[in-house]
């Protein structure tokens, strides 16, 4: 019992000053309130500001997310060095047989597809637009760009192997043309050939990002059958899925590895094609978000030092208002410790409410920023981290800034103390 | 002996000069006396109650409370002294005005880590001594000034203090309430408790049962009070 009760007693004077102080805060509120404003408009702003960034950050991932975070894109590139760096793009473009074996030496790649795209006019009928994409694919890409066929069936082996002139609409097509609600056994023109529907692909999830196609016309084709139609020369890329965006850095990897090997380029010669990772690009962009939202809140964060000379100011007239006070603590046996503990607790009471009413404010602003229509701050909210740095900034200020004060109290002589008038 | 003082100076500097406000005072003073501090203003009185209550320290000279060396402690070890074995009674009462009696009383308990437990009933038992206890729960502003100072009172004995130290403690009051005051203070010191008050009024002092007069930072008489008596008439 003796053993805890000087622990003990310390609790016991840290709850003591914090009921005092309360006491002290509310027998002046308005004098109070008037002084944290500096703090509450400091705490306002730097909370707004991290739930902004916050709101356009959570948006740009959510977009990055639809498009894919585990996507893959392989394209062929002319190097900056080494002997390709003059090579022809016939040299350097890709072979269709360097991917055949891609999957089985890629262990992180779940997913492949060769992508070949593109325009040409489409018709049915009296209907028609001359500006179709058309996509010729593998039966992978549905898993790679999480895009399955609602209705009809996917492409078969044989429609690939035979490049049979076969084709995928997507619902924009589909009413474009005038084609019935279930258009499989339909046939549509693409450029100067006849192909029959076999089904019916979900639509590009809407993004205003990643939206290049503008029309969102698209017509799927097995791959085959479109290098049949560029002819065997012609530019296509691949496009990989790793099997979590955790790994694509180690898929990546992998691409590069078996590509160079089927490709034979030696040790020390540059790439002749790039393998780049989604997950990269968000990776870059969370990095530079959170530098953003630091460097927002650490500049605003310099508001709350004018807010913390306000305290300041406050509690040198509280103490000078007090001494007689204090002179009294102390002459009934209030140790230096204990008159600037009391201080102390004061101020960081004082800067925790000026943090609690900035982050009212706070919350009032953000809402008024997540209603701004088109600044993508929809999402915008203060997280749970920004209330625990405001109120810890808060107390922060009140330590440092109460602190000279507070000194002041202890170090009071308690004679000249007494004999304040 | 309660208290030995040794040799005890006390010099101030304002500006260059310097004032001996003390110049070797001994003094010794045993448990359960009654004193009475008496000199005009400038004699060193007031400077030789606050080294007493360990307010201040001299600038020589030893001053030993229940056997303890107070000249050598720290300042935090002079706060607990002045917690536990001190009970200070001031002129103009120095109560909280926004604490009721209850609370004023307890106030030098919240500071020791001996009466924080149990304040309460300690804070009521002292309001009983001085005989307040239906106004228990009464502000200051509340009191009448005789009551403020029994509040006061009822303070510097909540802890059992060794020494109850009182400075000018009827100067805010008028006669009869002085009386009545000094009456409880007669009590207190019938009851064992040592009493040491400082005054300038010789009405007072003669309550007390032994007489220190100063003058010039010096003690020039130190008698029982009946013979003060004799001599001064």
């Amino acid at each position: 019992m003796n053993l805890l009760r000087a622990p003990m007693f310390l609790l016991v004077l840290l709850l003591q000053s914090a009921a005092l102080a309360a006491s002290q805060i509310w027998a002046n509120k308005v004098r109070s309130v008037l002084t944290t404003v500096g703090i509450v408009i400091g705490i306002a702003s730097v909370t707004a500001v991290i739930a902004a960034l916050t709101g356009l950050k959570a948006s740009v991932l959510a977009e990055f997310e639809t498009f894919g975070t585990n996507k893959i894109f392989i394209l062929p590139e002319r190097p900056q060095r080494g002997p390709y760096r003059t090579a022809t793009w016939s040299t350097i473009r890709f072979r269709p047989e360097h991917f055949d074996d891609l999957l089985a030496h890629c262990p992180s790649v779940s997913h492949l597809t060769r992508v070949t795209n593109f325009v040409r006019p489409v018709s049915y009928g009296v209907f028609s637009d001359e500006m179709v994409q058309v996509i010729g694919i593998e039966p992978d890409w549905h898993k790679v760009e999480n895009r399955s066929v609602v209705l009809g069936r996917p492409f078969s082996m044989i429609d690939n192997d035979r490049a049979l002139p076969v084709c995928l609409v997507n619902r924009k097509v589909q009413d474009k043309l005038g084609l019935d609600r279930d258009c499989t056994g339909q046939s549509i023109m693409i450029g100067q050939r006849r192909f029959l529907i076999v089904g019916v692909v979900e639509s590009r999830s809407e993004s205003s990002m990643f939206g290049e196609n503008q029309s969102g016309l698209e017509v799927l084709i097995p791959f085959n059958t479109a290098r049949r139609m560029l002819g065997p020369n012609s530019f296509f890329m691949a496009i990989a899925a790793s099997r979590t965006p955790e790994v694509s850095e180690e898929a990546r990897a992998e691409i590069a590895f078996y590509l160079r090997r089927v490709r034979g380029i030696k040790p020390g010669e540059a790439d002749t094609f790039r393998v780049e990772a989604v997950e990269r690009f968000v990776q870059q962009f969370r990095q530079v978000a959170t530098t953003i939202t630091l460097v927002a809140a650490g500049i605003v964060a310099i508001s709350l030092v004018v807010g913390g000379v306000g305290i300041m100011n406050i509690m040198l007239v509280s103490v000078s208002e007090r001494t007689r006070e204090i002179g009294l603590r102390k002459a009934v046996g209030a140790r230096p410790s204990a008159i600037m503990l009391q201080f102390l607790v004061e101020a960081v009471m004082l800067c925790c409410l000026g943090g609690a009413l900035g982050l009212a404010a706070g919350q009032v602003l953000t809402t008024a920023l997540a209603a701004i229509p088109n600044a993508r701050l929809e999402q915008a909210q203060i997280p749970g981290w920004a209330i625990a740095l405001a109120f810890g900034f808060s107390a922060t200020v009140g330590l440092i800034f109460g602190m000279f004060p507070a000194i002041k109290a202890a170090r009071l002589d308690p004679i000249d103390a007494l004999r304040h008038e | 002996m309660l208290i030995r003082l040794r040799n005890i100076t006390k010099i101030y500097r304002v500006g260059v000069e310097r004032i001996r406000a003390l110049d070797g005072v001994d003094l010794e003073i045993g448990r359960n006396e009654y004193v009475a501090i008496m000199g005009v203003s400038g004699s060193g009185k007031s400077t030789l109650m606050n080294i007493l209550g360990c307010l201040d320290r001299p600038t020589s000279g030893t001053y030993e409370l229940e056997g303890r060396l107070t000249t050598a402690m720290s300042a935090a070890e002079l706060a607990r002294i002045r917690n536990e074995r001190i009970g200070f009674v001031f002129q103009s009462f120095e109560l909280m005005p926004r604490m009721n009696a209850l609370k004023n009383v307890e106030l030098p308990l919240i500071y020791s880590r001996q009466g924080w437990w149990g304040r309460r009933q300690r804070a009521l038992r002292a309001i009983d001594t001085v005989g307040l206890s239906d106004r228990v729960k009464h502000r200051p502003n509340q009191l009448s000034g005789g009551q403020k100072q029994r509040v006061a009172i009822a303070r510097a004995l909540v802890a059992n203090p060794a020494i109850l130290l009182a400075d000018e403690p009827t100067g805010n009051l008028d006669s009869a309430t002085s009386a009545e005051i000094l009456g409880l203070f007669g009590k207190l010191h019938r009851d064992g408790q040592t009493i040491i008050m400082v005054t300038h009024e010789a009405d007072v002092a003669r309550h007390a049962q032994r007489i220190i007069r100063m003058r010039d930072g010096r003690i020039v008489s130190d008698l029982p009070a009946d013979k003060d008596a004799q001599l001064s008439q």
